[in-house]
């Protein structure tokens, strides 16, 4: 059939319109070959817009359409759903980018409309070579892969599993419970952290639907929405989960101590350990970093004291190969180290803390059972609590960790309930208290006697000036709402450190094919409206590795995320696009050079037929095999030689 | 032997001059040739940039023309100098109106400027070209149990050069480990002394001077070991009986800039060593090291 | 712009080598928090680049404020817009040097008396600029620095004369041809 192309040039309000001349572009349209109606429109996408195209297609018998406005990524489903629903392949379509590409990045408005002329004149040329093609289904699988066990991992795995399907959930800690577990008081409710979390994770714990995968990371994955193939590497406990009861006799008898990483090494933990009591699985492991028997042979004191003959020291690593549909990462964050920050003196001074370190001071469960004490031993009197450390900060981190103002704020109320007569200061540049009850509760800390200076401090010193600063931290800030320079003297200070994303982030981003922000954040689909999903179809993301975030606002995302996996699964089928690769058999000669070339291990070697094959659900259409093979066995399907050397010609004609 | 273009800026030539003597004293022994830039002019330092910004970027750009010339790199001992070179030396590098502005005005007086100096500070080149190591394999009078308070000032490590902490510089104590001596903890060690104002404001800089005498002194240290800055050291050489009279304490702490004491170390007598130029004398401090054992591989300091 | 065409105050600071960014201070305060001699400030840091934000010319280069920076520049290393609050002060001196205010220190004299020496001599002839900045201001303090002075002198560290530069000439041409610019 005959090709006639229908073009429609699309002024989207002013975006397009302002910078390129779209009447003049419309007009060029209608002069080149097979073109026969040129239109332009304020908002093709719109569905006026669309009914423009399906009209032509049926009473002009269009049958090959161009649209020339914003990025195939915002609206070449939309067009080739139009497309489709006036009876024509979609595949017939073909989109010009002359807004991202052209009106967006150019500044003169005769030369964007230049340019346009030439991008619409590519688009042309090529639609004229389209042949129609068929979008494969593929199925999708029914299970999950989880990747994190804090709150976020925890509440989509419930969701998950609550709706009858199959959850792997993986934390490469001993056990699930992430930061949350090692905060006291969760803001503003003021409700008990580990109170409210546990009950979540003994029923992670007990889901028959759940598969907890505890001490593992995953090694490497590939595959395609739908059909994920994941190795994980499940290090060995040496302790056998199927015998141990829990008692904890061992961690008892164990003579080595280490630094306890969940009480921020305020405490030590043996070197066979639970990382808290409550964990879950409630079952230790063996830390053969500093495990006697490990490093000389010797003690075995755990495994004489064990009543079940649960200790295994030969226990090896395990890799489990796994089937998923689809994946939620929910890695969670890590706290940014202030030691950098020289002037706060952490690491350098006694009595300045992290907020996590307090967090642990604070917890009646934690190393001091809950007294806030100074390195003396004694309670202070004055506590300085300093806001955006390491945050707001081009040195450091340029945006605000979100949640600092209210731990702060938190900080202050629990201060005052545990030190009797304490005077608590907190530093800021601003309150952000933005959420639900969060307002109220900045009033309420205010009315319990916190003192709030408007200021960030520019140093914390030990060097007095005066008698009463001997033998104290000195805040030396500027009181901005007064416009004076104070010096404060105080017995503690508390650092406000912000959240980042953690030190593997990106190498976690490059095994599931995601990308990493400029903080190193994952990036999600889009900011405002998709902020769950990533440019990868079948991986989500939810909670502080997508940024920063309280608990109600990572809850909600990991929600969302399990929800967006249960439409797929229930769905139970996605579409492939069609432009895979395939190899004409008759002219492959099996050297199989393309076999080894191809990042998705799509291509096989069929040896009965002497040829290789492509696996078309395997295929994401990258096209280095098309460039490879030396006898140019291999076409891409909507990328032919064809198209894309008519699509050049249309630029440079 | 390291070649160097050197600018000793106005103050080494009068109040810096026997932290001058120092540097051209160990020059030659520690395989250095500090070559001084012919005809040099002030580089401003900081009254200039609050008189007229403009002009202050232009005198500054006749001393990097200069340099430029002899394709070396600029190295100068003044910390005020130092800050002011390398921020126009930015500036210039550039490319906006301000560098064609002062390029054009360069080429009305005959200059040009292309931006290609590296500015350094005698410290860093002490520090990085020729190493500790070096330092310690030239020692011919060790000064063990010597403890010193390391005064590295404000404008050889702000705003940031990128390399010695900008807070909690220890450059200079390393260098004071590798002599033998001993380095004490001193928290304000890269604290301003106050001397740019001293001669407007004598009340102002008297304090922040006292405020370092006071640390170095609570730290233990029995002297202070000042970098090559001229007025770094003056303000703690030669301000220091003007401390003791206003707050009436009984400091004695001798400055010793870290060139002199590398001096001294390799073997060089006081007058060589720029030390007998020092106000608060350091010769009663330093004596028990003149007869300090010498090293078996060097050979014997020359006589007092 | 202001509604004559003339550049506003902000403008006009804005304009000056390295002080761009005063619009994006946060006015967080670790400037102020900071600065070595602050308490001396009528207005400290974070409140003079307010006050040049508020258009508060006269006010602010009227007081004493800007001129006791020391130049420590602890301001600059810690600000987290990355500001440069101690440019920003140094073109603010210029300005009023520049425009005649008369802020009640000695400092304007000084630096006005050291660049005369630089003109002059193409150096700083330490021990002419001092004299001369003590003659201008108060010739009584300059008996505060005897002890020092006679220090300096017997130590060799105060030549009387000062050398002869030749580049002084060219150098003057250079000064001749700029002066503070921006938009005024």
């Amino acid at each position: 059939m005959e090709p006639k192309i229908g073009v429609y040039i699309c002024h989207c309000g002013s975006n397009i319109a302002a910078t390129v001349d779209v009447e003049k572009v419309a007009e060029y349209a209608r002069s080149l070959p097979s073109v026969v109606v040129s239109r332009d429109y304020k908002f093709m996408c719109s569905d006026p817009g669309q009914d423009l195209i399906k009209k032509d297609i049926k009473e002009m018998g269009v049958n090959r359409v161009v649209v020339a406005s914003c990025s195939p990524q915002m609206h070449e489903p939309t067009f080739r759903r139009a497309v489709q629903e006036a009876g024509l392949n979609p595949y017939f379509f073909e989109m010009a980018n002359i807004r991202e590409q052209c009106s967006w990045v150019t500044e003169s408005r005769k030369e964007a409309t230049e340019k346009a002329k030439a991008l619409v004149s590519a688009a042309v040329r090529r639609v004229y070579f389209h042949e129609p093609l068929e979008n494969k289904e593929v199925p999708v699988h029914p299970d999950t892969l989880i990747v994190g066990g804090g709150i976020a991992g925890i509440q989509a795995a419930l969701e998950i599993a609550n709706a009858g399907h199959k959850v792997y959930l993986v934390e490469k800690e001993p056990s699930i419970g992430g930061h949350m577990m090692q905060l006291d008081k969760t803001f503003p409710t003021l409700d008990c952290s580990a109170c409210i979390l546990t009950p979540k994770m003994s029923m992670v714990g007990a889901h028959p639907m759940i598969e907890l995968l505890t001490f593992s990371e995953i090694d490497y994955v590939s595959g395609y929405v739908g059909n994920f193939r994941v190795k994980i590497h499940k290090k060995a406990r040496s302790v056998d989960a199927t015998k141990c009861n829990g008692c904890g006799t061992c961690m008892t008898k164990c003579p080595i101590k280490v630094d306890s990483e969940f009480d921020e090494k305020l405490s030590k933990r043996k070197a066979i350990y639970t990382p808290f009591a409550q964990a879950v699985p409630n079952v230790p492991v063996i830390d053969r970093k500093h495990c006697t028997y490990f490093l000389k042979g010797k003690c075995r004191a755990c495994e004489k004291f064990c009543e079940r003959n649960a200790i295994d020291f030969q226990q090896e690593d395990e890799i489990l190969d796994i089937e998923v549909g689809n994946v939620i990462i929910t890695t969670g964050y890590k706290l940014f180290d202030p030691s950098v920050i020289k002037e706060y003196g952490y690491g350098r001074l006694d009595n300045v803390l992290t907020s996590l370190e307090f967090e642990r001071m604070v917890n009646s469960a934690g190393p001091t059972g809950g007294q806030i004490l100074l390195k003396n031993g004694k309670e202070p009197e004055s506590i300085a609590i300093i806001h955006c450390v390491g945050s707001r900060d081009e040195k450091y981190h340029e945006y605000c960790s979100r949640i600092c103002c209210m731990y702060g704020m938190k900080f202050a109320h629990l201060l005052l309930e545990h030190v009797h007569g304490a005077k608590v200061y907190e530093f800021y540049i601003d309150i952000r208290s933005f959420g639900k009850g969060y307002e109220e509760f900045y009033n309420r800390v205010q009315r319990e006697g916190t003192i709030f200076f408007r200021g960030r401090p520019g140093e914390i010193t030990d060097v007095a000036q005066t008698p009463e600063e001997k033998g104290k931290l000195i805040i030396q800030f500027e009181d901005t709402l007064i416009g004076k320079q104070r010096r404060l003297p105080v017995d503690m200070v508390i650092l406000c450190s912000g959240i980042e994303p953690q030190s593997d982030a990106q190498e976690i981003a490059h095994k599931f094919n995601i990308s990493c922000g400029k903080e190193n954040f994952f990036t999600e689909r889009h900011p405002k409206l998709d902020p769950v999903a990533t440019m990868t179809d079948g991986i989500f993301i939810a909670g502080c590795c997508q940024g920063p975030k309280d608990i109600p606002d990572t809850v909600a995302q990991a929600s969302a995320a399990a929800a967006r996996v249960l439409a797929l699964i229930n769905n139970g089928k996605v579409e492939i696009e069609a432009d895979t690769a395939v190899i004409d058999e008759s002219k492959c000669s099996g050297c199989r050079v393309c076999n080894l070339l191809c990042p998705y291990n799509a291509i096989s070697y069929i040896e009965k037929d002497k040829v290789s094959r492509i696996n078309e659900a395997l295929c994401k259409g990258c096209g280095t095999c098309v460039a490879a093979c030396p006898s140019g066995a291999i076409t891409h399907r909507h990328f032919t030689d064809v198209q894309v050397l008519a699509e050049l010609e249309g630029i440079l004609v | 032997m390291k070649y160097y273009a050197y600018y000793p800026g106005c103050s080494m030539e009068a109040t810096g001059a026997p932290v001058e003597a120092s540097i051209h004293a160990i020059a030659k022994p520690l395989d250095i040739n500090f070559m001084e830039l012919e005809d040099w002019t002030c580089c401003g330092s900081s009254p200039l940039a609050g008189v007229d910004k403009f002009k202050a970027i232009g005198i500054t750009a006749r001393v990097l023309a200069l340099a430029e010339k002899t394709g070396l790199d600029l190295v100068t001992p003044c910390s005020s100098c130092y800050t002011i070179l390398r921020e126009a030396n930015d500036l210039l590098k550039e490319d906006h109106d301000l560098s064609d502005k002062i390029r054009s005005t360069l080429s009305a007086a005959g200059m040009t400027y292309n931006g290609t100096v590296n500015v350094r500070h005698v410290v860093e080149v002490l520090f990085n070209d020729l190493g500790t190591d070096v330092l310690k394999s030239k020692i011919v009078r060790p000064l063990t149990g010597l403890k010193v308070a390391c005064y590295h000032g404000c404008q050889q490590v702000r705003p940031s050069y990128g390399y010695d902490d900008p807070e909690y510089p220890d450059w200079l104590d390393k260098m004071v480990v590798s002599l033998g001596a001993e380095p004490v903890n001193f928290p304000l060690k890269a604290r301003c002394c106050g001397s740019s104002l001293v001669i407007s404001e004598p009340d102002t800089a008297i304090e922040l001077i006292y405020k370092l005498l006071q640390n170095a002194s609570d730290n233990g240290a029995q002297a202070i070991v000042t970098t090559t800055c001229p007025l770094c050291h003056l303000a703690i050489d030669g301000y220091q009986a003007s401390v003791n009279r206003k707050y009436k304490t009984k400091f004695n702490l001798p400055a010793l800039a870290i060139t002199q004491l590398i001096a001294f170390a390799i073997g060089l007598d006081f007058k060589a060593s720029g030390l007998i130029g020092n106000i608060t004398s350091p010769k009663n401090l330093l004596r028990p090291f003149m007869e300090a054992k010498i090293s078996s591989t060097e050979a014997e300091a020359p006589a007092t | 712009m202001s509604d004559n065409g003339q550049a506003t105050f902000l403008e006009q600071v804005a304009s000056l080598p390295a002080c761009e960014k005063i619009n994006e201070c946060i006015q967080c305060g670790v400037c102020s928090g900071s600065c070595s001699t602050a308490t001396r400030w009528e207005y400290p840091p974070r409140k003079v680049i307010a006050m040049v934000r508020a258009g508060m010319k006269d006010e602010l280069l009227k007081s004493n404020s800007i001129w006791f920076c020391v130049s420590c520049y602890l301001c600059t290393a810690r600000c987290p817009r990355d500001i440069k609050p101690a440019n920003i002060i140094h073109g603010l001196e210029s300005i009023a040097l520049q425009e005649g205010y008369k802020p009640p220190t000695k400092t304007t004299t000084m630096y006005r008396t050291f660049a005369a020496s630089i003109t002059d001599y193409g150096r700083v002839y330490e021990f002419g600029f001092m004299l001369k900045y003590f003659l201008k201001t108060n010739p009584l303090a300059a008996l505060n620095m005897l002890p020092l002075a006679i220090g300096l002198f017997s130590h060799g560290r105060m030549p009387l004369t000062a050398k002869k530069v030749k580049g002084k000439d060219q150098l003057n041409i250079i000064i001749n041809r700029l002066s503070t610019g921006g938009d005024r």
